[in-house]
């Protein structure tokens, strides 16, 4: 079990920063995810707190006490790879059992936490297999009981599912859920996957060119993003964003239509802003009458949903998401509303109004 | 940040050490070793150039440019430099032209493949002294069949050792470097071939090119790259490679095979006249210098990537 | 396939085989060839008569033995150090990024490139200082330096081609770096480690001109330098010098055999090794 704090932390390899001002509290217990696009600095900062990478300024603690200088074996941490990292001349059981081997720990002890992982992560057949005689997911188990049987204050994840199919990821990520729920254990995860984000994170860190966006709870960051970029991070598909200028009492389109505010009226609206609108959020109407009249140019089926891309005169196009089937045609004109208390407005920066 | 614990401070320098220093420490015996046994007589061989440094008449000292001096008006310098000429271009053109030609048999299918390609690869394991004495041997019309055979082809007059003929002498060390070389070509060609996508051949195919063309518009581009770094770096290599001929024929008929690098070995070695080899050694060097200059500036101007 | 261009192809093969492989195959057969049969039969393709007499002589009537224990001696300790030297640094250049770097391995690459009978006069000079003319250790630190770089490169190359992460997995499960090196990287690395080891003997094993120039006592003479000696005393005796050169061939190609599966790697990462 262990808190970790993140003071001003900075990154910088030669002249180059690549990181910089990151300040986070990991709480006892707490499932972080870091998320964003690749090349965002997420990696590097889980390394950074492994103890892989030297942090080049600001503090990072565990339970309080100063780690910077501290060796990745003493943190006292798991780490699941990306590419599993499994030892490939050592079997299953000898990888799951490798940290208590190297701590000298007592044979019979081994064994049994080594077989009780085995057996928690459905491994028990498999133990004197090789890594290369395994399937990708049975590596990816195998990686996660080394993890368990290190029984660390916390685990790291690096983008642990992405080398498995889709069917497996979605069956994977259940596991690392159960995972957490049973050991109550610090966790770490960094993925680029905003679905793996919002399922497993009891908060998401946001994370882009080498800046933390955001942090907050799944549904904090999907109702009240703090900025463009979060907006259109979380969430699928990607939230429509639309240029828009003050109004009295609104804001007007650049179709010309104005949509007031109601109930709340947020802070002054620059001359420059945005509106972003999530496809989800779009309401169809009759095209008399409707805010934006457009044409379906693309309408995609899902059973369980619609998706409809838009083009929408006088301002481009849009996508626009309905629950269940939707009977829709391409070429059908349709009219569109934008409910207000469903908006989203930015300023010229991409930070949000409030 | 102000106050610190002792013990925190040592923690933070043992860190220090870990990143900045800790290569050097792997690095260490390699490095010095290389500059003891490598950079600094170098440097020193460079100084002796400018000396008289001879074993068999002691006394000497600097004599600044004396012995360039002599090398410009040193005939045997000059008969050195052209023997250099004949047995680097002779040696690389038919090393790699064979080396290819291999390389493309290997990369085709057929029985017994994995023996076949041992066998040809051998020559470049055997030690080169022991392959100059088996040319030299084979050369020799006691016990060597070549001279009858080059006879029965109409080749030679009567089975002679070509060793011996000045006219032909330089051709036999050639032999056997091509002979040793072949198989350093066929390695790395066959690895670049072997690098080739197969699907670039199918889709060449399908778009109805012949084999030649698949060879010149395909393979050959592919094989650039490495042809270009492999024949540079071969050439530097053989223009040093002294072992076979001096082995083979010390230089001799008439310094008829002398080349830059025997030269400096047999005025090194059985003149003990450092000074005068080292002087040729430092014009070798810039000669190799030289060419490597203006093969860069050609990169620079053929490749356009 | 035209059965033309395959016939031709089949007889391309032959040419090369029988090209590669004459040399050699004349050596044995003078080798085992009776002494009087020599000049009657020299130029046949193969002796009416066999005999192992010549291998006999060698071992029991010459120097022979010692110098093929000097070789044995100088190539192995050769190969053994080089190849501990060249993992560290490999280890370094694969693991590491550090100011020097690029500097480093510049002058390692131009150390390839001059010609090496540059330095054999300082050297000498140098190894007459220390009073180490005609000893094996000379030759033995002498090889080591020159096979370095080559070595160096190539241990890369292995390293390179183990995933990183495998020791960061080792030390976040509780490894010191040498602990991670010792239990992880090292035993994958064996056969890297086995290649170089071949690498080096084989170079080290033909080297001849500075043996020549460093050598001349008898008594550590190593086999290039006794061969040659013997070929220079005594070269009527063609049966002897070709059962010698035929036992200092069969350390060559054993380990021939050894490091063929790297021959590319180790002919590449070099770039300019013979």
């Amino acid at each position: 079990m262990a808190r970790m704090d993140l003071r001003n932390i900075a990154k910088r390899y030669g002249p180059v920063e690549v990181m910089r001002n990151i300040d986070l509290a990991i709480e006892d217990g707490e499932f972080i995810v870091l998320v964003g696009p690749s090349g965002c600095g997420k990696s590097t900062l889980l390394r950074m707190i492994a103890g892989l990478e030297p942090i080049s300024e600001g503090e990072f603690l565990i339970d309080g006490q100063r780690m910077n200088e501290v060796a990745p074996r003493d943190r006292d941490i798991a780490m699941v790879f990306q590419s599993y990292a499994l030892y490939p001349h050592m079997d299953v059981a000898r990888n799951m059992g490798f940290s208590m081997e190297i701590r000298g720990a007592d044979a019979g002890e081994k064994q049994s936490k080594v077989a009780e992982a085995a057996r928690t992560l459905g491994l028990t057949a498999l133990t004197k297999r090789l890594p290369k005689a395994l399937s990708g997911g049975q590596r990816q188990r195998v990686a996660m009981g080394r993890a368990i049987v290190r029984d660390p204050k916390a685990f790291l994840f690096d983008e642990p599912l992405s080398n498995l199919d889709a069917a497996l990821r979605v069956e994977m990520r259940l596991e690392i859920a159960r995972l957490h729920q049973r050991l109550k254990a610090t966790m770490v995860y960094v993925t680029h996957d905003q679905v793996e984000a919002l399922t497993l994170a009891d908060r998401i860190v946001v994370l882009d060119s080498g800046n933390i966006q955001q942090v907050g709870t799944p549904l904090e960051l999907y109702e009240r993003p703090a900025n463009r970029f979060v907006a259109q991070f979380i969430g699928s598909p990607t939230m429509n964003v639309l240029d828009v200028t003050p109004a009295e009492g609104g804001i007007t389109l650049r179709n010309g239509t104005t949509i007031g505010f109601s109930p709340a009226v947020p802070a002054a609206i620059p001359a420059v802003a945005q509106l972003g609108i999530r496809p989800e959020h779009l309401d169809i109407a009759d095209p008399d009458g409707a805010s934006m009249v457009g044409v379906a140019d693309v309408v995609e089926h899902l059973g369980s949903d619609t998706n409809i891309y838009v083009q929408v005169e006088g301002i481009g196009p849009l996508m626009l998401r309905q629950h269940g089937h939707l009977p829709l045609r391409p070429n059908e004109r349709i009219g569109l509303t934008i409910p207000a208390d469903r908006m989203h407005l930015f300023d010229a920066e991409g930070i949000a109004l409030r | 940040m102000s106050r610190k614990a002792p013990g925190e401070i040592r923690a933070r320098r043992s860190f220090y050490w870990r990143y900045v220093l800790e290569p050097y420490f792997y690095l260490a015996p390699a490095i010095l070793l290389i500059a003891g046994v490598m950079v600094v007589p170098l440097v020193i061989g460079i100084s002796y150039s400018f000396q008289s440094v001879r074993l068999l008449r002691p006394g000497g000292g600097f004599v600044g440019l004396e012995n360039y001096l002599d090398l410009w008006s040193d005939r045997k310098f000059w008969i050195a430099l052209e023997n250099t000429f004949v047995w680097t271009i002779g040696s690389i053109s038919f090393q790699f032209l064979l080396g290819l030609g291999l390389a493309l048999l290997l990369n085709t299918r057929f029985h017994g493949k994995r023996l076949i390609q041992s066998l040809v690869f051998l020559p470049w394991a055997v030690p080169t002294f022991l392959s100059a004495l088996a040319w030299a041997w084979l050369f020799n019309p006691t016990i060597g069949p070549l001279p009858h055979w080059l006879t029965a082809m109409g080749i030679l007059g009567e089975p002679q050792n070509i060793l011996g003929d000045p006219e032909l002498a330089i051709w036999g060390p050639i032999v056997a470097n091509i002979w040793f070389g072949i198989p350093f070509f066929a390695i790395t060609l066959l690895a670049a071939l072997q690098s080739i996508p197969a699907e670039l051949y199918e889709a060449a195919e399908i778009d109805g090119a012949s084999p030649w063309q698949r060879f010149t518009k395909i393979t050959l581009p592919f094989l650039a790259p490495m042809i270009a770094i492999t024949v540079m770096l071969r050439t530097i290599w053989i223009a040093n490679f002294a072992d076979l001929i001096f082995v083979m024929t010390g230089g001799g008929p008439a310094n008829s095979t002398q080349i830059l690098s025997t030269y400096i070995f047999t005025t090194a070695f059985k003149k003990l006249d450092f000074g005068y080899a080292s002087a040729i050694a430092v014009a070798l060097l810039i000669l190799l210098l030289i060419y490597a200059a203006i093969l860069l500036v050609l990169r620079r101007r053929l490749v356009k990537i | 396939m035209n059965p033309a261009l395959t016939t031709g192809k089949y007889l391309a093969i032959a040419g090369y085989v029988g090209f590669a492989m004459f040399p050699l195959f004349w050596l044995l057969k003078i080798a085992v060839t009776p002494d009087k049969l020599v000049f009657t039969e020299g130029t046949a393709l193969w002796p009416s008569a066999m005999t192992l007499d010549n291998f006999r002589r060698v071992l029991t009537q010459t120097d022979f033995l010692s110098y093929f224990t000097n070789s044995l001696i100088v190539s192995l300790s050769t190969a053994a150090v080089t190849t501990m030297i060249a993992a560290a640094a490999g280890y370094a250049f694969s693991r590491f990024h550090f100011r020097g770097k690029p500097v480093i391995i510049a002058v390692m690459l131009v150390t390839q490139m001059f010609p090496l009978l540059m330095i054999i006069a300082p050297i000498y000079s140098i190894i007459a200082k220390l009073g180490l003319l005609n000893s094996l250790s000379s030759l033995i630190i002498v090889y080591t330096a020159f096979n370095i770089p080559f070595a160096t490169f190539l241990m890369q190359s292995f390293f390179d081609g183990i995933p990183g992460d495998l020791e960061e997995a080792a030390m976040i499960d509780g490894c010191s770096r040498f602990q991670a090196l010792r239990k992880v990287i090292f035993p994958l690395t064996l056969p890297g480690l086995g290649a170089t080891l071949g690498f080096v003997f084989t170079a080290a094993w033909s080297e001849l001109l500075f043996a020549l120039m460093l050598i001349s006592s008898n008594d550590t003479m190593t086999f290039p330098v006794g061969l040659l000696t013997f070929v220079s005393k005594f070269s009527v005796d063609w049966g002897q010098m070709m059962a010698a050169g035929v036992m200092a061939l069969v350390p060559s190609c054993l380990f021939f055999l050894f490091i063929q599966r790297y021959l590319v790697q180790g002919l590449t990462s070099g770039a300019v090794k013979g």
